[in-house]
């Protein structure tokens, strides 16, 4: 598959220059808080796409958010820029409520295939001219769309176990002499983490064709948060998406987009508890992804794994001194955190910094024996290769597109939180392959370990009566009817939104979950296909998926 | 399973209780029968002493299932790694194939896509065989449980021996659990079925109702089917 390259632009574009580009394109004008909405016929999609991309620099769709309202279906499609976060733009496709059908931007970007099949299985739109329009998170003899209006939850239903089928078995038919394997990996299986599902068709040891089938873990997240209050009840189900110890991140993406939909502020001693509580989740994070990454490449069930562990579980110490909990923390609040740092606070910081202390000789020893070995070596250097522009096409972020050399970073691309007053770099890597994606992981662990220290070097002199860890929040929180906002955070995996639609009551109207793994898990095909079979399980390791928020 | 006919939920605990005293008093139940046993079958005597060195083994070295699903995973990852260190208590080898494994935790939610994959696993392990819900997850759905997709509790899937509350539960409740199965195994208990279980059948075997009907074109009669039902459950 060949990708569409956009043509190189100058950024920075006002409200009235994208109106001007899609001139008589734009058929209404919406205002969402983070960016302006241009509403256009649902058969113009990939002709607006593609003029916004090729010349007006919006070469990231982030997301596809789909919904129905009482009169119409709406898919919305947030644009931003890999070169300027800040830049964003949401084209807003109204489809009719009878015949829901929309034209599909799988064209211009790859992205929209796997998030119009979503929006397709839990909404109901259908789109034209999409290459495989199926149920992605449901078994496919669901009925009905979970999250359309008409859905009735009590209705049975019945889900098949079916022997899945070798999709080239037909064209081999006319050609006998070729052969070709179909084999079923997961979706219990110790190399696809969690409950992957991955059809893979093999000549020989070759991978002829891949495709990943997710869904074994689809939880209702966004069911559920929108069955909740924004004040207490979303806050801990952020914690369920990425969960490997990454829950502080992906607490802030659903607190960065509800502050700044009720309009509340942060003290700046909470952004800084914030933020080491953050970077301390990130690292527990890539230390996992290091452990299993040494796990599925050659088997090391007892030394890499076993010291990948031995410090998730110091991170997880000092995070559970924080915040109470080792795994499902809870402990951002609208407005702050729920409680200050423990008492007595110098043994916090000394455990903090006995560890940190302590991270460079790990590093040293992962070093020694990952980077180093020459197994690994073998098996990962100009394996699993992903040019930056394929990332791009298919929305891919965090270390995957960091490692492909795309210098794209939400924390310092379109800053919140502390980040703006440390001092960290983005780690970039150029080998676009399984190798520089775990380069990647391992040098941002020290990036993270640079932002804690500054953190606490800060909080240790923060004057005590100054110690302000929540801003005053009410009780309820009711933002105006239909206001909308699309936010997003770099969380461990990459760029985490969020978009929540309210309905002016406490409970948002529409709650979309952009899923960073979803994104990046997308792309396995593209590295896989041609490769050897153990590649192709590297590839995968490469990506770090989590399944809890591949299917939320 | 059909629909209409109320799942057996038992919620009255002296019942459970009994069942479980009466599976203690008769010694064995049927799970744990084996090959070896009926061929020492023709002697009692012996039959009693080697069942219950049978159990101790068992009981003493369990090969665990290595299985994955959710969040509950992670702190199973760290129950069988350093610090806690579950192999201590002769339960930390992880099978990566199910027909190796003695003992399937299960550490997450079970949603519908996933329920007959699951019942799949659980149906190659060889007897016998035991189960650890590890979560609320596993126990009700937990905060997931108003979810459309998801299914309430592991057991409307499998039996469940022991579970395991929390969310997640920390590793030192997981090693918990697990001594607390063995102690039961080595004592040749298991716990009886309180909820029937949603089966895998095929779909010709299924009662005609509108669902069935519509699906008729989509699934062949033969196809493994299981009827997931949100609002039946307990
Ligand atoms: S019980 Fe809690 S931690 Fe465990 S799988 Fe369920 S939601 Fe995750």
């Amino acid at each position: 598959m060949s990708v569409e390259l956009p043509a190189d632009t100058d950024a920075v574009q006002t409200p009235e220059e994208i109106a001007d580009l899609l001139g008589d394109l734009v058929i209404g004008r919406e205002e969402h808080l983070n960016a302006p909405g241009f509403v256009i016929k649902p058969d113009t999609v990939v002709d607006a796409l593609r003029r916004l991309r090729d010349q007006a620099g919006f070469d990231h769709l982030s997301c596809v958010t789909a919904e129905e309202y009482e009169d119409r279906y709406e898919s919305i499609y947030h644009l931003t820029s890999y070169d300027d976060r800040t830049q964003e733009v949401s084209i807003v496709v109204p489809a009719d409520k009878e015949n829901p059908v929309s034209q599909s931007a799988n064209e211009v970007f790859r992205t929209a295939d796997w998030h119009e099949r979503e929006a397709y299985d839990l909404i109901g739109i259908e789109y034209d001219d999409h290459p495989d329009l199926r149920r992605i998170l449901l078994p496919e003899t669901w009925q009905g769309h979970p999250l359309g209006q008409s859905y009735d939850q009590d209705q049975p239903q019945v889900v098949p176990l079916r022997e899945h089928q070798n999709p080239l078995l037909e064209d081999q038919k006319a050609d006998n002499d070729s052969e070709t394997m179909y084999l079923n990996i997961g979706p219990h299986h110790p190399a696809t983490h969690g409950v992957l599902h991955i059809k893979t068709v093999l000549d020989g040891e070759q991978v002829v064709d891949l495709e990943p089938d997710i869904g074994y873990l689809h939880r209702c997240e966004e069911q559920m948060c929108q069955n909740s209050t924004y004040r207490y009840q979303i806050m801990p189900y952020p914690d369920r998406w990425d969960y490997i110890s990454a829950g502080l991140l992906n607490e802030w993406a659903y607190a960065r987009t509800a502050e700044e939909l009720a309009d509340i502020e942060v003290p700046e001693y909470a952004q800084i508890i914030r933020t080491m509580g953050a970077e301390l989740c990130r690292m527990a994070a890539h230390f996992l992804a290091l452990g299993t990454f040494a796990l599925d490449i050659y088997g090391d069930f007892t030394a890499l794994f076993m010291y990948s562990i031995r410090d998730r579980e110091k991170v997880q110490n000092i995070l559970e001194e924080l915040t109470g909990q080792r795994l499902m923390f809870n402990y951002f609040r609208l407005g702050g955190v729920v409680w200050d740092l423990p008492e007595p606070r110098e043994e916090f910081f000394e455990m903090t910094r006995d560890f940190l202390d302590d991270l460079p000789t790990a590093l040293e020893e992962y070093h020694d024996m990952m980077t180093s070995n020459e197994i690994l070596q073998v098996r990962t250097v100009d394996t699993g290769v992903l040019p930056p522009e394929v990332a791009k096409s298919y929305g891919a972020t965090g270390p995957v597109a960091r490692g492909s050399g795309i210098d794209y970073d939400v924390r310092r691309d379109d800053p919140y939180g502390y980040y703006e007053n440390l001092d960290w770099d983005v780690v970039t890597e150029d080998g676009c392959d399984n190798f520089s994606r775990l380069l990647v992981r391992m040098r941002e662990v020290e990036e993270s370990a640079k932002i804690v220290e500054q953190c606490i070097d800060l909080l240790e002199d923060w004057p005590e009566d100054e110690r302000n860890i929540q801003s005053n929040v009410p009780r309820t929180i009711k933002p105006d009817d239909d206001t909308e906002i699309y936010k997003a955070v770099e969380g461990a995996k990459g760029e985490l939104g969020i978009y929540i639609r309210s309905d002016g009551t406490e409970k948002p109207g529409r709650f979309k979950i952009r899923s960073p793994c979803f994104s990046n898990l997308q792309t396995l095909p593209e590295m896989s296909n041609g490769e050897y079979v153990p590649d192709a399980i590297a590839s995968l390791g490469s990506l770090d998926i989590v399944l809890g928020e591949v299917d939320r | 399973m059909s629909s209409d006919n109320q799942q057996p939920f038992v919620t009255d605990s002296s019942k459970v209780g009994t069942e479980t005293r009466e599976a203690r008093l008769s010694g064995q139940d049927n799970r744990f029968n084996s090959r070896l046993r009926e061929a020492f079958g023709s002697s009692p005597f012996i039959l009693t002493k080697f069942d219950k060195f049978m159990n101790w083994v068992r009981g003493s070295s369990m090969f665990m299932l290595q299985f994955g699903i959710a969040c509950c995973s992670i702190e199973m990852m760290h129950t069988y790694a350093v610090k806690h260190d579950l192999d201590r208590f002769g339960a930390g080898v992880p099978r990566a194939s199910p027909r190796q494994a003695d003992v399937i935790i299960i550490p997450g939610t079970i949603v519908s896509k996933f329920a007959p994959r699951m019942k799949r696993v659980y149906d190659q392990m060889p007897e016998p065989k035991f189960v650890i819900g590890m979560g609320s997850c596993t126990i009700s759905g937990g905060p997931f449980q108003e979810g459309y997709n998801v299914v309430k509790g592991a057991e409307e899937v499998i039996p469940v021996d022991i579970h395991v509350p929390g969310c997640p539960p920390r590793p030192e409740a997981l090693i918990y659990g697990v001594a607390k199965l063995q102690e039961r195994i080595a004592n040749g208990e298991s716990s009886p079925v309180t909820v029937k279980p949603y089966e895998l059948e095929e779909f010709g075997d299924l009662e005609r109702d509108e669902i069935v009907d519509q699906l008729a074109q989509e699934i062949d009669v033969e196809d493994l089917v299981m009827r997931y039902n949100w609002a039946d459950s307990p």
